[in-house]
Protein backbone atom coordinates (compact mmCIF):
# COMPACT_ATOMS: atom_id res chain seq x y z
CA UNK A 1 0.00 0.00 0.00
CA UNK A 2 1.39 3.42 -0.85
CA UNK A 3 1.06 6.95 1.01
CA UNK A 4 -2.44 7.64 -1.58
CA UNK A 5 -3.97 4.61 -0.78
CA UNK A 6 -3.62 5.72 3.49
CA UNK A 7 -5.26 8.94 2.17
CA UNK A 8 -7.75 7.70 -0.18
CA UNK A 9 -8.44 5.50 3.05
CA UNK A 10 -8.48 8.42 6.13
CA UNK A 11 -10.93 9.86 3.29
CA UNK A 12 -13.26 6.66 3.48
CA UNK A 13 -12.87 7.03 7.58
CA UNK A 14 -14.32 10.11 7.20
CA UNK A 15 -17.27 9.35 5.55
CA UNK A 16 -17.97 6.99 7.78
CA UNK A 17 -17.52 9.26 10.88
CA UNK A 18 -19.85 12.08 9.40
CA UNK A 19 -22.70 9.96 8.33
CA UNK A 20 -22.89 7.88 11.41
CA UNK A 21 -22.38 11.42 13.41
CA UNK A 22 -25.28 12.73 11.82
CA UNK A 23 -27.48 9.84 12.00
CA UNK A 24 -26.51 9.80 16.19
CA UNK A 25 -27.15 13.59 16.23
CA UNK A 26 -30.61 12.98 14.58
CA UNK A 27 -31.43 9.52 16.52
CA UNK A 28 -30.53 10.66 19.83
CA UNK A 29 -33.18 13.57 19.82
CA UNK A 30 -35.86 11.48 17.98
CA UNK A 31 -35.65 8.76 20.34
CA UNK A 32 -35.77 11.91 23.12
CA UNK A 33 -39.04 12.36 20.98
CA UNK A 34 -40.60 8.70 20.63
CA UNK A 35 -40.16 7.62 24.18
CA UNK A 36 -41.29 10.96 25.33
CA UNK A 37 -44.52 10.39 23.04
CA UNK A 38 -44.83 7.00 24.89
CA UNK A 39 -44.89 7.76 27.48
CA UNK A 40 -47.48 10.62 26.89
CA UNK A 41 -49.56 6.92 26.25
CA UNK A 42 -52.01 8.80 23.16
CA UNK A 43 -53.87 5.97 21.69
CA UNK A 44 -52.71 5.06 18.70
CA UNK A 45 -49.58 7.01 18.72
CA UNK A 46 -48.34 4.99 21.30
CA UNK A 47 -49.21 1.61 19.76
CA UNK A 48 -47.55 2.60 16.42
CA UNK A 49 -44.44 3.78 18.05
CA UNK A 50 -44.20 0.21 19.82
CA UNK A 51 -44.83 -1.53 16.72
CA UNK A 52 -41.98 0.48 14.96
CA UNK A 53 -39.88 0.22 17.94
CA UNK A 54 -40.07 -3.86 17.86
CA UNK A 55 -40.03 -3.76 14.09
CA UNK A 56 -36.82 -2.02 13.59
CA UNK A 57 -35.19 -3.86 16.72
CA UNK A 58 -35.76 -7.31 14.23
CA UNK A 59 -35.00 -5.45 10.74
CA UNK A 60 -31.12 -5.97 9.64
CA UNK A 61 -29.50 -2.50 8.46
CA UNK A 62 -28.08 -4.31 5.55
CA UNK A 63 -31.74 -5.09 4.66
CA UNK A 64 -33.33 -1.36 5.62
CA UNK A 65 -30.36 0.15 3.88
CA UNK A 66 -31.20 -1.65 0.59
CA UNK A 67 -35.14 -1.07 1.31
CA UNK A 68 -34.92 2.78 1.46
CA UNK A 69 -32.51 2.36 -1.51
CA UNK A 70 -34.70 0.92 -4.04
CA UNK A 71 -38.15 2.49 -2.76
CA UNK A 72 -36.99 5.99 -2.85
CA UNK A 73 -36.92 5.69 -6.89
CA UNK A 74 -40.36 3.93 -7.12
CA UNK A 75 -42.21 7.13 -4.89
CA UNK A 76 -40.95 9.28 -6.70
CA UNK A 77 -37.89 10.87 -5.29
CA UNK A 78 -34.11 10.85 -6.66
CA UNK A 79 -32.16 11.08 -3.63
CA UNK A 80 -28.36 10.84 -3.19
CA UNK A 81 -27.72 7.43 -1.95
CA UNK A 82 -26.25 9.42 1.22
CA UNK A 83 -29.32 10.85 2.43
CA UNK A 84 -30.67 7.00 2.38
CA UNK A 85 -27.79 6.26 4.27
CA UNK A 86 -28.44 8.88 6.96
CA UNK A 87 -32.12 8.21 6.93
CA UNK A 88 -31.64 4.02 7.16
CA UNK A 89 -29.11 4.54 10.37
CA UNK A 90 -31.32 6.83 12.07
CA UNK A 91 -34.53 5.02 11.50
CA UNK A 92 -32.32 2.16 13.55
CA UNK A 93 -31.02 4.33 16.34
CA UNK A 94 -33.39 6.09 16.71
CA UNK A 95 -35.50 2.99 17.55
CA UNK A 96 -31.95 1.95 20.03
CA UNK A 97 -32.30 4.87 21.82
CA UNK A 98 -35.92 5.21 22.23
CA UNK A 99 -35.36 2.49 24.65
CA UNK A 100 -33.00 3.88 25.97
CA UNK A 101 -34.47 7.27 27.28
CA UNK A 102 -38.09 5.53 28.19
CA UNK A 103 -35.95 3.29 30.81
CA UNK A 104 -34.61 6.57 32.32
CA UNK A 105 -37.97 8.20 31.84
CA UNK A 106 -39.91 5.42 33.97
CA UNK A 107 -37.21 4.73 36.35
CA UNK A 108 -37.21 8.73 37.49
CA UNK A 109 -37.72 9.65 40.76
CA UNK A 110 -40.98 9.86 41.84
CA UNK A 111 -39.80 11.67 45.09
CA UNK A 112 -38.16 14.56 42.84
CA UNK A 113 -41.02 15.37 40.74
CA UNK A 114 -43.53 15.33 43.78
CA UNK A 115 -41.51 17.60 45.28
CA UNK A 116 -41.27 19.75 41.79
CA UNK A 117 -45.19 19.88 41.62
CA UNK A 118 -44.81 20.99 45.24
CA UNK A 119 -42.53 24.05 44.71
CA UNK A 120 -45.03 24.98 41.85
CA UNK A 121 -43.22 24.15 38.56
CA UNK A 122 -44.63 23.40 35.21
CA UNK A 123 -44.25 20.19 33.85
CA UNK A 124 -42.06 21.67 30.85
CA UNK A 125 -40.07 23.68 33.37
CA UNK A 126 -39.55 20.25 35.61
CA UNK A 127 -38.70 18.59 32.57
CA UNK A 128 -36.21 21.26 31.19
CA UNK A 129 -34.81 21.75 34.20
CA UNK A 130 -34.87 19.08 36.51
CA UNK A 131 -35.63 15.73 34.52
CA UNK A 132 -33.24 16.04 31.13
CA UNK A 133 -30.70 17.18 32.83
CA UNK A 134 -30.46 13.75 34.83
CA UNK A 135 -31.92 11.63 32.25
CA UNK A 136 -28.88 12.49 29.87
CA UNK A 137 -26.04 11.59 32.89
CA UNK A 138 -27.87 7.74 33.21
CA UNK A 139 -28.15 7.26 29.85
CA UNK A 140 -25.37 8.88 28.24
CA UNK A 141 -23.58 5.28 28.71
CA UNK A 142 -26.40 3.38 27.19
CA UNK A 143 -26.62 5.90 24.62
CA UNK A 144 -22.88 5.47 23.92
CA UNK A 145 -22.80 1.79 23.96
CA UNK A 146 -25.47 2.51 20.99
CA UNK A 147 -23.40 4.63 18.99
CA UNK A 148 -20.49 2.14 18.85
CA UNK A 149 -23.12 -0.32 17.73
CA UNK A 150 -24.15 1.92 15.19
CA UNK A 151 -20.86 2.49 13.56
CA UNK A 152 -20.70 -1.44 14.14
CA UNK A 153 -23.38 -1.87 11.50
CA UNK A 154 -22.05 1.25 9.25
CA UNK A 155 -20.54 -0.79 6.89
CA UNK A 156 -24.02 -2.07 5.68
CA UNK A 157 -24.35 1.62 3.76
CA UNK A 158 -21.44 0.30 1.24
CA UNK A 159 -24.17 -1.61 -0.51
CA UNK A 160 -25.74 0.99 -2.24
CA UNK A 161 -22.39 2.45 -3.35
CA UNK A 162 -21.08 5.28 -0.92
CA UNK A 163 -17.60 4.59 -0.36
CA UNK A 164 -16.97 4.27 3.31
CA UNK A 165 -14.01 2.62 5.05
CA UNK A 166 -15.21 -0.96 3.95
CA UNK A 167 -16.11 -0.33 0.48
CA UNK A 168 -12.74 1.34 -0.20
CA UNK A 169 -10.95 -1.68 0.33
CA UNK A 170 -12.41 -2.87 -2.72
CA UNK A 171 -11.30 0.00 -4.17
CA UNK A 172 -7.74 0.14 -3.00
CA UNK A 173 -7.37 -3.66 -4.12
CA UNK A 174 -8.98 -3.18 -7.53
CA UNK A 175 -5.93 -1.58 -8.14
CA UNK A 176 -2.77 -3.35 -6.22
CA UNK A 177 -4.62 -6.41 -6.21
CA UNK A 178 -3.94 -7.21 -2.63
CA UNK A 179 -6.81 -7.13 -0.60
CA UNK A 180 -5.63 -8.02 2.87
CA UNK A 181 -3.63 -4.86 3.40
CA UNK A 182 -6.11 -2.08 3.18
CA UNK A 183 -8.90 -4.34 4.98
CA UNK A 184 -6.40 -4.89 7.66
CA UNK A 185 -5.96 -0.80 7.87
CA UNK A 186 -9.47 -0.15 7.44
CA UNK A 187 -9.94 -3.02 10.01
CA UNK A 188 -7.28 -1.14 12.39
CA UNK A 189 -9.55 2.45 11.96
CA UNK A 190 -12.77 1.04 12.47
CA UNK A 191 -10.96 -0.17 15.90
CA UNK A 192 -9.44 3.41 16.76
CA UNK A 193 -13.15 4.56 16.18
CA UNK A 194 -15.20 2.31 18.14
CA UNK A 195 -12.48 1.87 20.62
CA UNK A 196 -12.82 5.49 21.49
CA UNK A 197 -16.39 5.32 21.76
CA UNK A 198 -15.76 2.48 24.50
CA UNK A 199 -13.36 4.52 26.12
CA UNK A 200 -16.06 7.25 26.22
CA UNK A 201 -18.55 5.08 27.14
CA UNK A 202 -16.39 4.14 30.29
CA UNK A 203 -16.10 7.82 31.49
CA UNK A 204 -19.71 7.91 30.60
CA UNK A 205 -20.64 5.18 32.70
CA UNK A 206 -18.10 6.16 36.55
CA UNK A 207 -20.49 9.52 35.81
CA UNK A 208 -23.43 8.08 35.68
CA UNK A 209 -22.51 5.74 38.86
CA UNK A 210 -21.48 8.83 40.65
CA UNK A 211 -24.74 10.73 40.20
CA UNK A 212 -27.05 7.53 41.40
CA UNK A 213 -24.92 7.49 44.60
CA UNK B 1 -48.61 -6.23 -10.47
CA UNK B 2 -50.43 -7.70 -7.67
CA UNK B 3 -47.97 -8.01 -4.27
CA UNK B 4 -49.03 -11.23 -3.33
CA UNK B 5 -49.33 -12.84 -6.01
CA UNK B 6 -45.43 -11.84 -6.93
CA UNK B 7 -44.53 -12.94 -3.29
CA UNK B 8 -46.97 -16.21 -3.82
CA UNK B 9 -45.01 -16.77 -7.86
CA UNK B 10 -41.32 -16.49 -6.25
CA UNK B 11 -42.29 -18.50 -2.62
CA UNK B 12 -39.32 -20.91 -3.80
CA UNK B 13 -37.20 -18.61 -3.49
CA UNK B 14 -38.34 -16.51 -0.09
CA UNK B 15 -38.31 -20.61 0.85
CA UNK B 16 -34.64 -21.05 0.17
CA UNK B 17 -33.59 -18.07 1.54
CA UNK B 18 -35.68 -18.27 4.98
CA UNK B 19 -33.94 -21.64 4.93
CA UNK B 20 -30.66 -20.60 4.17
CA UNK B 21 -31.20 -17.93 7.19
CA UNK B 22 -32.14 -19.95 9.58
CA UNK B 23 -29.47 -22.71 8.85
CA UNK B 24 -26.62 -19.95 9.22
CA UNK B 25 -28.63 -18.76 12.10
CA UNK B 26 -29.24 -21.75 14.47
CA UNK B 27 -25.74 -23.88 13.54
CA UNK B 28 -24.17 -20.59 14.28
CA UNK B 29 -25.89 -19.79 17.26
CA UNK B 30 -25.22 -23.10 19.29
CA UNK B 31 -22.04 -23.06 18.03
CA UNK B 32 -20.64 -19.71 18.94
CA UNK B 33 -22.39 -20.28 22.41
CA UNK B 34 -20.33 -23.69 22.75
CA UNK B 35 -16.70 -21.81 21.80
CA UNK B 36 -17.57 -19.28 24.03
CA UNK B 37 -18.46 -21.62 26.96
CA UNK B 38 -14.70 -23.07 25.60
CA UNK B 39 -12.85 -19.31 25.88
CA UNK B 40 -14.50 -18.05 29.16
CA UNK B 41 -12.94 -21.33 30.52
CA UNK B 42 -9.62 -20.99 29.04
CA UNK B 43 -10.24 -17.23 31.08
CA UNK B 44 -10.94 -19.15 34.41
CA UNK B 45 -8.25 -18.80 36.82
CA UNK B 46 -5.11 -16.44 37.59
CA UNK B 47 -4.15 -13.88 35.18
CA UNK B 48 -1.17 -14.80 32.85
CA UNK B 49 0.09 -13.95 30.00
CA UNK B 50 -2.15 -16.12 27.80
CA UNK B 51 -5.42 -15.52 29.31
CA UNK B 52 -3.96 -11.91 28.74
CA UNK B 53 -3.94 -12.63 25.20
CA UNK B 54 -7.61 -14.19 24.57
CA UNK B 55 -8.79 -10.94 26.64
CA UNK B 56 -6.53 -9.26 24.52
CA UNK B 57 -8.20 -10.93 21.28
CA UNK B 58 -11.49 -10.61 22.61
CA UNK B 59 -11.76 -7.04 22.72
CA UNK B 60 -10.46 -6.32 19.90
CA UNK B 61 -12.83 -8.77 17.96
CA UNK B 62 -15.83 -6.43 19.75
CA UNK B 63 -13.95 -3.33 18.52
CA UNK B 64 -14.32 -4.69 14.44
CA UNK B 65 -17.59 -4.40 12.71
CA UNK B 66 -18.92 -7.92 11.69
CA UNK B 67 -18.40 -6.97 8.05
CA UNK B 68 -15.07 -6.14 7.84
CA UNK B 69 -14.56 -9.38 9.59
CA UNK B 70 -16.03 -11.29 7.12
CA UNK B 71 -14.23 -9.14 4.32
CA UNK B 72 -11.16 -10.57 6.22
CA UNK B 73 -11.67 -13.85 6.03
CA UNK B 74 -13.54 -13.76 2.36
CA UNK B 75 -11.26 -11.49 0.22
CA UNK B 76 -8.00 -11.13 2.34
CA UNK B 77 -6.92 -14.91 3.76
CA UNK B 78 -6.96 -15.80 -0.20
CA UNK B 79 -3.82 -13.76 -0.04
CA UNK B 80 -2.10 -16.03 2.47
CA UNK B 81 -3.18 -18.83 0.33
CA UNK B 82 -6.31 -19.89 2.35
CA UNK B 83 -9.42 -19.44 0.32
CA UNK B 84 -13.04 -19.80 2.00
CA UNK B 85 -16.23 -20.54 0.56
CA UNK B 86 -19.15 -18.11 0.96
CA UNK B 87 -20.67 -20.53 3.18
CA UNK B 88 -17.78 -21.69 5.74
CA UNK B 89 -16.35 -17.96 5.12
CA UNK B 90 -19.62 -17.38 6.64
CA UNK B 91 -20.16 -20.03 9.59
CA UNK B 92 -16.43 -19.06 10.26
CA UNK B 93 -17.28 -14.94 10.72
CA UNK B 94 -20.62 -15.67 12.72
CA UNK B 95 -19.53 -18.32 15.01
CA UNK B 96 -15.98 -16.46 15.87
CA UNK B 97 -17.40 -13.20 15.92
CA UNK B 98 -20.10 -13.52 17.94
CA UNK B 99 -18.59 -16.57 20.46
CA UNK B 100 -16.88 -13.32 21.33
CA UNK B 101 -19.62 -11.86 22.21
CA UNK B 102 -20.99 -14.41 24.39
CA UNK B 103 -17.83 -15.16 25.87
CA UNK B 104 -18.15 -11.48 27.16
CA UNK B 105 -21.42 -11.84 28.30
CA UNK B 106 -20.44 -15.01 30.36
CA UNK B 107 -17.49 -13.20 31.24
CA UNK B 108 -19.33 -10.47 32.96
CA UNK B 109 -21.91 -13.22 34.45
CA UNK B 110 -18.53 -14.74 35.78
CA UNK B 111 -17.58 -11.75 38.03
CA UNK B 112 -21.03 -11.78 39.85
CA UNK B 113 -20.58 -14.30 41.27
CA UNK B 114 -19.90 -14.62 44.84
CA UNK B 115 -15.85 -15.75 45.03
CA UNK B 116 -16.60 -18.27 48.23
CA UNK B 117 -18.25 -20.88 46.16
CA UNK B 118 -15.61 -21.71 43.84
CA UNK B 119 -12.98 -21.67 47.52
CA UNK B 120 -16.30 -24.05 48.71
CA UNK B 121 -15.37 -26.05 45.60
CA UNK B 122 -11.85 -26.13 45.73
CA UNK B 123 -12.00 -27.16 49.62
CA UNK B 124 -14.82 -29.72 48.53
CA UNK B 125 -11.49 -31.30 46.30
CA UNK B 126 -12.91 -29.70 43.22
CA UNK B 127 -10.65 -29.52 40.65
CA UNK B 128 -10.50 -26.30 38.20
CA UNK B 129 -12.37 -28.30 35.25
CA UNK B 130 -15.27 -29.78 36.79
CA UNK B 131 -16.09 -27.02 39.16
CA UNK B 132 -16.20 -24.80 35.95
CA UNK B 133 -18.79 -27.22 34.19
CA UNK B 134 -20.68 -28.14 36.76
CA UNK B 135 -20.95 -25.31 39.12
CA UNK B 136 -19.85 -21.63 37.36
CA UNK B 137 -21.34 -22.45 34.22
CA UNK B 138 -24.96 -23.16 34.56
CA UNK B 139 -24.99 -20.41 36.97
CA UNK B 140 -23.39 -17.68 34.34
CA UNK B 141 -26.12 -19.07 31.71
CA UNK B 142 -29.09 -19.00 33.46
CA UNK B 143 -27.73 -15.36 34.98
CA UNK B 144 -27.28 -14.19 31.54
CA UNK B 145 -30.61 -14.96 29.91
CA UNK B 146 -32.28 -11.45 28.45
CA UNK B 147 -28.17 -11.19 26.80
CA UNK B 148 -28.10 -14.03 25.54
CA UNK B 149 -31.94 -13.21 23.75
CA UNK B 150 -30.19 -9.63 22.69
CA UNK B 151 -26.69 -11.36 20.96
CA UNK B 152 -29.54 -14.05 19.15
CA UNK B 153 -31.10 -11.17 17.57
CA UNK B 154 -27.89 -9.49 16.27
CA UNK B 155 -26.81 -12.68 15.17
CA UNK B 156 -30.05 -13.49 13.17
CA UNK B 157 -29.20 -9.51 11.63
CA UNK B 158 -25.81 -9.99 10.83
CA UNK B 159 -26.56 -13.08 8.52
CA UNK B 160 -27.79 -10.36 6.25
CA UNK B 161 -24.26 -9.31 5.69
CA UNK B 162 -23.78 -12.53 4.01
CA UNK B 163 -25.65 -11.69 0.72
CA UNK B 164 -23.09 -9.04 0.01
CA UNK B 165 -20.62 -11.97 -0.15
CA UNK B 166 -23.61 -13.32 -2.87
CA UNK B 167 -25.10 -16.28 -0.03
CA UNK B 168 -28.45 -16.78 -0.85
CA UNK B 169 -29.81 -15.48 2.10
CA UNK B 170 -33.38 -13.76 3.10
CA UNK B 171 -32.18 -10.32 1.71
CA UNK B 172 -30.53 -11.64 -0.95
CA UNK B 173 -34.05 -12.87 -1.98
CA UNK B 174 -35.84 -9.72 -1.75
CA UNK B 175 -33.92 -7.92 -3.60
CA UNK B 176 -33.85 -10.68 -6.34
CA UNK B 177 -37.52 -10.42 -6.38
CA UNK B 178 -37.08 -6.86 -6.56
CA UNK B 179 -34.74 -7.11 -9.41
CA UNK B 180 -36.92 -9.03 -11.49
CA UNK B 181 -40.40 -6.78 -11.47
CA UNK B 182 -38.51 -3.28 -9.80
CA UNK B 183 -41.42 -3.29 -7.21
CA UNK B 184 -39.48 -3.33 -4.30
CA UNK B 185 -42.42 -3.08 -1.43
CA UNK B 186 -43.97 -6.52 -1.33
CA UNK B 187 -40.69 -8.24 -1.13
CA UNK B 188 -38.65 -6.17 1.82
CA UNK B 189 -42.08 -6.03 3.34
CA UNK B 190 -42.84 -9.63 3.35
CA UNK B 191 -38.95 -10.76 4.34
CA UNK B 192 -39.35 -7.77 7.26
CA UNK B 193 -42.25 -9.46 8.73
CA UNK B 194 -40.41 -12.84 8.11
CA UNK B 195 -36.90 -11.37 10.14
CA UNK B 196 -39.50 -9.88 12.81
CA UNK B 197 -41.46 -13.00 13.36
CA UNK B 198 -37.93 -14.96 13.76
CA UNK B 199 -36.67 -12.68 16.49
CA UNK B 200 -40.27 -12.66 18.50
CA UNK B 201 -39.92 -16.97 18.20
CA UNK B 202 -36.92 -16.63 19.72
CA UNK B 203 -37.28 -14.13 22.23
CA UNK B 204 -40.90 -15.65 23.21
CA UNK B 205 -38.73 -19.10 23.44
CA UNK B 206 -36.11 -17.50 26.06
CA UNK B 207 -38.59 -15.79 28.11
CA UNK B 208 -40.53 -19.36 28.75
CA UNK B 209 -36.92 -20.99 29.23
CA UNK B 210 -36.66 -18.46 31.83
CA UNK B 211 -39.99 -19.06 33.33
CA UNK B 212 -39.40 -22.54 33.53
CA UNK B 213 -35.97 -22.00 35.13
CA UNK B 214 -37.74 -19.80 37.54
CA UNK B 215 -40.01 -22.35 38.53
CA UNK B 216 -37.67 -25.08 38.77
CA UNK B 217 -35.74 -23.35 41.28
CA UNK B 218 -32.65 -22.86 38.98
CA UNK B 219 -32.82 -19.32 39.19
CA UNK B 220 -33.81 -17.11 42.09
CA UNK B 221 -33.94 -13.74 41.18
Amino acid sequence: MEDSDWFTLLHAAWTTVWISGISIILGVALGLVVAMLRAAKIPVVSQFLAVYVSLIRATPMVTLVLFLFVIAPSMGWEVDPRVVAIAAMTLNTTAFNAEIWRGALTSFSREQLEAAKAAGMTTGLTLRRIMLPQMMTTSLPGLVNEMSLLVKSSPAIAMIGIVDLTRVTNRIAAVTYDPLPPILAAGLLYILIIGGLVRFQRIADSRAKRLAM
Amino acid sequence: MNGFKMIWDNIGLFGEGLQNTLVLFCVSGVLAFILACFLTFLLEGAENIPRKLIRWGLDLMRMLPFLIFLYLLYYGLPNVGLRLDVWSAGFFALITYHGAYFAEILRAARTSLPAGQAEAAYAHGFINSSMYWRILLPQMVMRSGPLFGNQLVCLLKDTAFLSIITLMDLTAAASAVQAKYFVPLPPFIFVIALYWSVTLVVETLLRRLSRRAQKRGLVHE
